[in-house]
């Protein structure tokens, strides 16, 4: 029932808010119910830990005669997800109390909050397609209405793009609940089950992982995110580069992986050889950004372009390291959005060049980005490490070049990290950054909220690692 | 005694965590401590450290192995990573090093941070690094290790940039960041192969595990040139060595403890470590004699037209360092131990007593703006001139055993290694006397207002300085060659762990005496040339612009290294970058997404003519179908 | 009765497809080409009748009389036609005082 209730609290607060007028009522409201949901996440990992798994799923007839039921499960990879999902939402909630928006961003927030819940739960492939749609409704009206430049054009190509690649998804799926036996069922044990000729594997292979490369994004498909990040509300860039492109990741254990078994092999490696080219292309790119929040966009591909080709690598280590990173990479990129958020709100730019001496006049702040940068350029005991260690090994088994290739990004991401770091940080103050004011009350909490779960989770991984 | 064994586990995890919780303290409070407190806990956490360090040092000495298992850090099914501390012979000798170097240096720097304002993010930055550094040391796998590995590269960093509203010397941190990075790549993937091989990373499991491969086997070979990768980054070898000259950007007491004493010596101790697998690889050794050698003989050169007082000893670093590899690669492990022992003694004063000139002239490193400090500043000089000969390699100086030693093996291994290490060692005895002379010397050539302000640094500067002053002296005691009577209590206590057998020399002793007489003969005449130029003479070297033949030019540009870097990788690299972004992704990628979006409003643009408003056409456009459906149906 | 129907059948149906073929096409061209409404109109009339035609002689050929209730049929379809086609043609007239079917393009904006 746990399962049912994350994914229905904030559907109807969703529903609520959209009737409250008062955005101060409408944040308190938001917040509340995501910490509901935080507890209930917490319960359903008590639960889990304890093995009471029974509780953590449940199932509906929805429509009996095309064998679709409303289903959802918490198992361990879900688990990692739902986790993340409930942490970052306060958080980002309470980011956004600096800004102001309106009552229906809270709203739509909490519409997303569900639709994730949803995705990372669904056991049952249109249920999953579902949510996997109704999770990108909210997030096109938050960016297209709080949006800065160009919003409309970009926001507009980021939503047909996303929705082509979803809809080869539910081509695929639809092809497989096909080859189910009669009555046929979506369910993904049904689909799992069934064996089809390799060779009709590779469309349907193909058909899922476009949907899931656009949302990563896996070069070549990327290019509808720079802009998209850079274009949205901070909160926006937040929860898509925190959580939503996590769905893909999670689609690729969750669905792809199971109902494709016979081609990974191959079809496997072109997609990690994807996923590698594109860690390193976004690496290289993000070097010699000029924008801060772009700076990140090309980062967060290439963090990302890792955990594609990770997930791919078909061991324990590989997996266990793509899961940790999902977390890890969570929280990091919200950090790194939020340092964002703060250099934005204070000097009103984001150009590195008109930044400057920050760690002089803001030293609380500069420790804390400094955290979130060594989470993002995988320094042992950060949590970053943890994920991008084992990634890396896991890719060295099956494959020591890709392993080697993978590995430069450790240096390239120095490269960039250090670079935004000190030009932003260090060196005289610029008149942009001569009043910065140090992070205090709230900002200071979220920040070390975030410090904190940086190193416990590089410090004792344990705690996830055990439940996977 | 079951009691007193656990009660040394928890000791020896406070070894580490003295300096962390140290770190934690003044980093959360630094802006309420005043610079007593921060002084006295900084150095006093390092020096209870060290007080244990020795502690375990007896016991180990007494035959004793500390495993301390904190808890499971990493682990999927196969693959478990312990947070476990080590304490054996060569980790107990690095301890001591370590917290008891690194404890002078941190009293040292209460005196010279003194009227810093960052005085207290100094003292947290070096409380960090020192726990890093005892982490590197005290792992008892290779992660653990590469934790240190990493963190020390973090406070390197950090320390080399404290002045951070200098974007040089913020430069100079990055790519001292930049290009550990590179070794450490090396280091992981060395790792991972370690992994794959053998199904772990820990120390013993790997080396009792390696002991059953062949010599030569290529994963052997292919996993240590790997891990030496690393070691190259860390320990600023050729081709990685460009960092650690610019790493002088830091406050002194930092190149001293960091980049001298302590950090870049990381490589050699991991080489050490890896004993058991490195013996195993002959085709290795040879690349880290090679590397070794070269390295020494290239920094030697360059230091030698160098005329900033810290880059001298910079040069002279990465030489020496050169030196402890070529001990690895000839197979002198204990040597390089040794080496790494005493250099730590001798280095550290060095920078610490240029960090006292420098501190006396108020900021000024050129030594050919000094001259005559000999009388200003007599405990600096006096310091500074024992060092001066230990490095050198005059008996019975601490440098002399040890570089001596690593000399024989590389006699025994191979004439030509020699050879270069010999002229190595006397071009080392003439740039240090030159830096020497030209700093003490003669009469002092800087500004009458830095004249005016000349003074002797305070006592609790010149201290630690004495200490290491005598530890310089009687430094080398410990390992006194058999050929002089000694039994070498290196050897004895670090044989232990170098599980090898020792190699047997298969040199007479008269023939060993030769060496050391022709290395200390040479030595000597190159203090007195260095003594007829610059002592006598009283020669300055010119300016920088100054002709010079093109091999000094060569030199003093050291080989142009930094330049050719910039060339053949920086510019391309932000080239690759540029073009990558501006045209390949904007332009052909998105380009090509855009391209459908616009062919799609392009097809609708043309489609929309079709709907022209006129019945006539639609009317045609009916009957002309419904032939041609007609025809088709029909012809069917 | 009889003998008037053997008497069409006398005559070979081929004649009977010719002359509504021939009606069909002229009605088809007029459609086609006339700019006048009305014209239009009439020619549509004719195209209907041409088919009424063949209906009505298939029907006697076949002595089936599902043709000849086609015929009344399309008879009922067209007057209604006209009506309707009328009553706007009215009106357009009234607005455009014209009935020239190429006015009527305001579909296209």
């Amino acid at each position: 029932m746990i399962t049912l209730a994350i994914i229905v609290i904030p559907l109807l607060v969703a529903a609520g808010l959209f009737f409250v007028k008062d955005s101060k009522a409408a944040r308190s409201i938001a917040l509340v119910s995501s910490l509901v949901t935080l507890i209930l996440a917490g319960v359903a990992w008590c639960r889990y830990l304890g093995g009471n798994t029974e509780s953590l799923q449940f199932s509906f007839t929805w429509i009996a005669s095309l064998g679709v039921n409303f289903a959802a499960a918490i198992d361990g990879l879900s688990l990692v997800v739902v986790l993340l999902t409930a942490v970052l939402f306060p958080l980002i909630l309470l980011i956004s109390f600096k800004s102001e928006y309106k009552s229906s961003f809270y709203a739509l927030a909490m519409l997303m909050q569900s639709a994730l819940f949803g995705v990372f739960t669904a056991t049952d492939g249109l249920i999953f397609y579902i949510f996997w749609e109704m999770a990108l409704i909210p997030i096109y009206f938050i960016c297209a209405l709080w949006g800065g430049e160009n919003k409309i054009r970009i926001t507009l190509k980021f939503f047909i793009y996303t929705t082509v690649g979803s809809l080869l998804m539910l081509v695929g799926l639809i092809y497989m609940y096909l080859q189910t036996p009669a009555p046929h069922s979506f369910s993904l044990a049904a689909l799992s089950a069934v064996h089809i000729c390799p060779c009709y594997q590779v469309w349907v292979f193909w058909a899922l992982f476009l949907a899931f490369a656009v949302k990563i994004p896996v070069f070549p498909f990327h290019t509808w995110q720079p802009d998209t990040y850079t274009t949205a509300p901070n909160a926006g860039s937040m929860l898509l580069a925190g959580i939503m492109l996590k769905m893909g990741i999670y689609g690729i254990l969750r669905w792809l992986i199971p109902l494709t078994p016979d081609v990974l092999a191959v079809h496997g490696s072109i997609a990690m050889i994807l996923g590698v080219i594109g860690l390193l292309y976004g690496s290289i790119i993000a070097i010699m950004q000029q924008e801060v929040k772009r700076l990140i966009a090309y980062s967060s591909m290439a963090h990302v372009g890792l955990m594609a080709a990770a997930a791919f690598a078909m061991n324990t280590d590989a997996f266990k390291g793509v899961s940790i990173q999902m977390i890890s990479h969570g929280v990091v990129v919200v950090g790194l959005f939020f340092v964002a958020d703060i250099i934005s709100r204070r000097t009103g730019t984001l150009q590195i060049s008109s930044l400057g001496g920050i760690a002089k006049v803001a030293p609380r702040f500069a420790i804390f980005f400094m955290v979130v940068m060594l989470g993002a350029v995988a320094l042992p005991l950060t949590s970053g490490f943890v994920g991008e260690f084992l990634m890396l090994v896991g890719l060295y088994q099956f494959n020591a070049w890709i392993a080697a290739f993978a590995g430069i990004s450790i240096i390239l991401g120095a490269v960039y990290m250090f670079r935004l770091y000190q030009r932003a940080m260090y060196g005289e103050t610029t008149a942009f950054t001569k009043n910065f004011e140090d992070i205090k009350g709230l900002e200071l909490f979220v920040a070390v909220v975030l410090v904190i779960m940086i190193l416990v989770l590089g410090i004792y991984p344990k705690i996830i690692l055990d439940i996977l | 005694m079951e009691k007193q064994i656990a009660m040394s586990n928890f000791l020896v995890a406070l070894i580490p965590l003295l300096p962390l919780l140290s770190f934690l303290i003044i980093g959360l409070n630094y802006k309420k401590l005043n610079k007593t407190i921060t002084g006295v806990l900084a150095s006093g956490s390092v020096f209870i450290s060290f007080i244990l360090s020795v502690v375990a040092y007896f016991q180990v000495k007494a035959g004793a192995t500390f495993e301390v298992n904190l808890f499971e850090w990493i682990a999927t099914e196969k693959f478990v990573i312990n947070f476990s501390f080590l304490i054996d012979p060569l980790s107990s000798l690095m301890l001591l090093v370590v917290t008891g170097v690194g404890f002078l240096i941190h009293v040292y720097s209460i005196g010279y941070m003194k009227h810093d304002e960052g005085f207290n993010r100094f003292f947290a930055y070096m409380n960090l690094f020192v726990f890093s550094m005892l982490i590197l040391v005290l792992g008892s796998n290779y992660v653990m290790m590469f934790i240190g590995w990493e963190g020390v590269g973090l406070c390197s960093y950090l320390l080399i940039g404290f002045w951070f509203k200098n974007t040089e010397y913020n430069n100079a941190a990055k790519k001292a960041f930049i290009m550990n990075r590179i070794g450490d790549l090396g280091f992981l993937l060395g790792m991972f192969l370690l992994y794959v091989t053998f199904g772990s990373l820990d120390f013993k499991t790997v080396f009792s595990l390696a002991a059953s491969y062949p010599v030569g086997s290529t994963i052997i070979v292919t996993a240590t040139l790997l891990l030496f990768v690393g070691a190259i980054g860390k320990s600023a070898q050729i081709p990685l060595f460009t960092w650690l000259p610019d790493a002088m950007a830091g406050p002194t007491p930092v190149s001293a403890l960091i980049h001298a004493a302590t950090m870049v010596t990381a490589g050699v101790y991991m080489v050490a470590r890896s004993q058991a697998i490195y013996v195993l690889a002959p085709l290795t050794m040879d690349v880290i004699a090679i590397t070794g050698i070269v390295t020494a003989l290239l920094a030697a050169t360059i230091a030698i037209y160098q005329n900033d007082i810290k880059k001298v000893l910079a040069y002279s670093t990465v030489s020496q360092l050169g030196y402890m590899f070529v001990g690895l690669g000839v197979g002198a492990f204990t040597g390089a131990m040794f080496h790494l022992t005493t250099h730590a003694f001798f280095k550290a004063l060095l920078f610490l007593g240029a960090g006292s000139v420098i501190h006396a002239l108020s900021g000024e490193q050129d030594i050919r703006n000094m001259g005559g400090l000999r009388k200003a500043l007599p405990v600096t000089f006096m310091v500074f001139l024992i060092a001066t000969i230990a490095i050198s390699g005059i008996p019975p100086f601490a440098g002399f055993f040890s570089k001596d030693e690593i000399l024989v093996h590389a006699f025994a291994h191979n004439k030509i290694i020699w050879g270069l290490g010999f002229f190595t060692s006397l071009l080392t005895a003439f740039y240090m006397f030159r830096l020497l002379f030209l700093t003490f010397s003669n009469s002092f050539r800087g500004t009458a207002e830095q004249k005016h302000h000349l003074h002797e640094s305070p006592k609790v500067m010149t201290i630690p300085l004495m200490i290491l002053a005598l530890l310089s002296v009687i430094g080398g005691f410990i390992g006194i060659p058999e050929v002089m009577g000694g039994h070498h209590a290196l050897n004895q206590f670090l044989g232990r762990v170098f599980t090898a057998p020792a190699e047997e020399l298969g040199l007479s002793h008269s023939m060993e005496w030769i060496l050391i007489a022709i290395t200390v003969i040479g030595a000597v005449l190159m203090i007195v040339f260095a003594w007829l130029r610059f002592g006598k003479k009283n020669l300055v070297p010119a300016g920088d612009e100054a002709a010079r033949p093109a091999l000094a030019k060569l030199f003093m540009h050291k080989w142009y290294f930094d330049e050719i870097y910039n060339t053949i990788i920086v510019k391309p690299l932000f080239w690759l970058s540029e073009f990558f972004h501006k045209i390949f992704d904007v332009k052909i990628i998105d380009g090509i997404v855009n391209g459908f979006g616009s062919l799609a409003v392009w097809a609708g643009g043309r489609l929309r003519y079709i709907q022209t408003g006129n019945i006539g056409f639609y009317l045609t456009a009916m009957v002309l179908a419904v032939v041609v459906i007609l025809f088709f149906m029909l012809a069917i | 009765m009889d003998t008037v129907v053997e008497g069409l059948k006398l005559m070979p149906i081929n004649n009977y497809i010719i002359l509504s073929s021939l009606l069909f096409v002229i009605g088809l061209v007029g459609v086609l080409t006339k700019r006048n409404a009305l014209v239009v109109f009439m020619s549509v009339e004719l195209m209907l009748n041409a088919i009424n035609l063949l209906f009505a002689a298939f029907s006697v050929y076949h002595n089936n009389s599902a043709g000849q209730v086609m015929v009344i049929f399309i008879m009922v379809v067209a007057a209604a036609e006209v009506a309707a086609g009328l009553a706007i043609l009215v009106l357009t007239y009234r607005t455009n005082h014209s009935i020239d079917i190429n006015l009527l393009n305001s579909l296209k904006h």
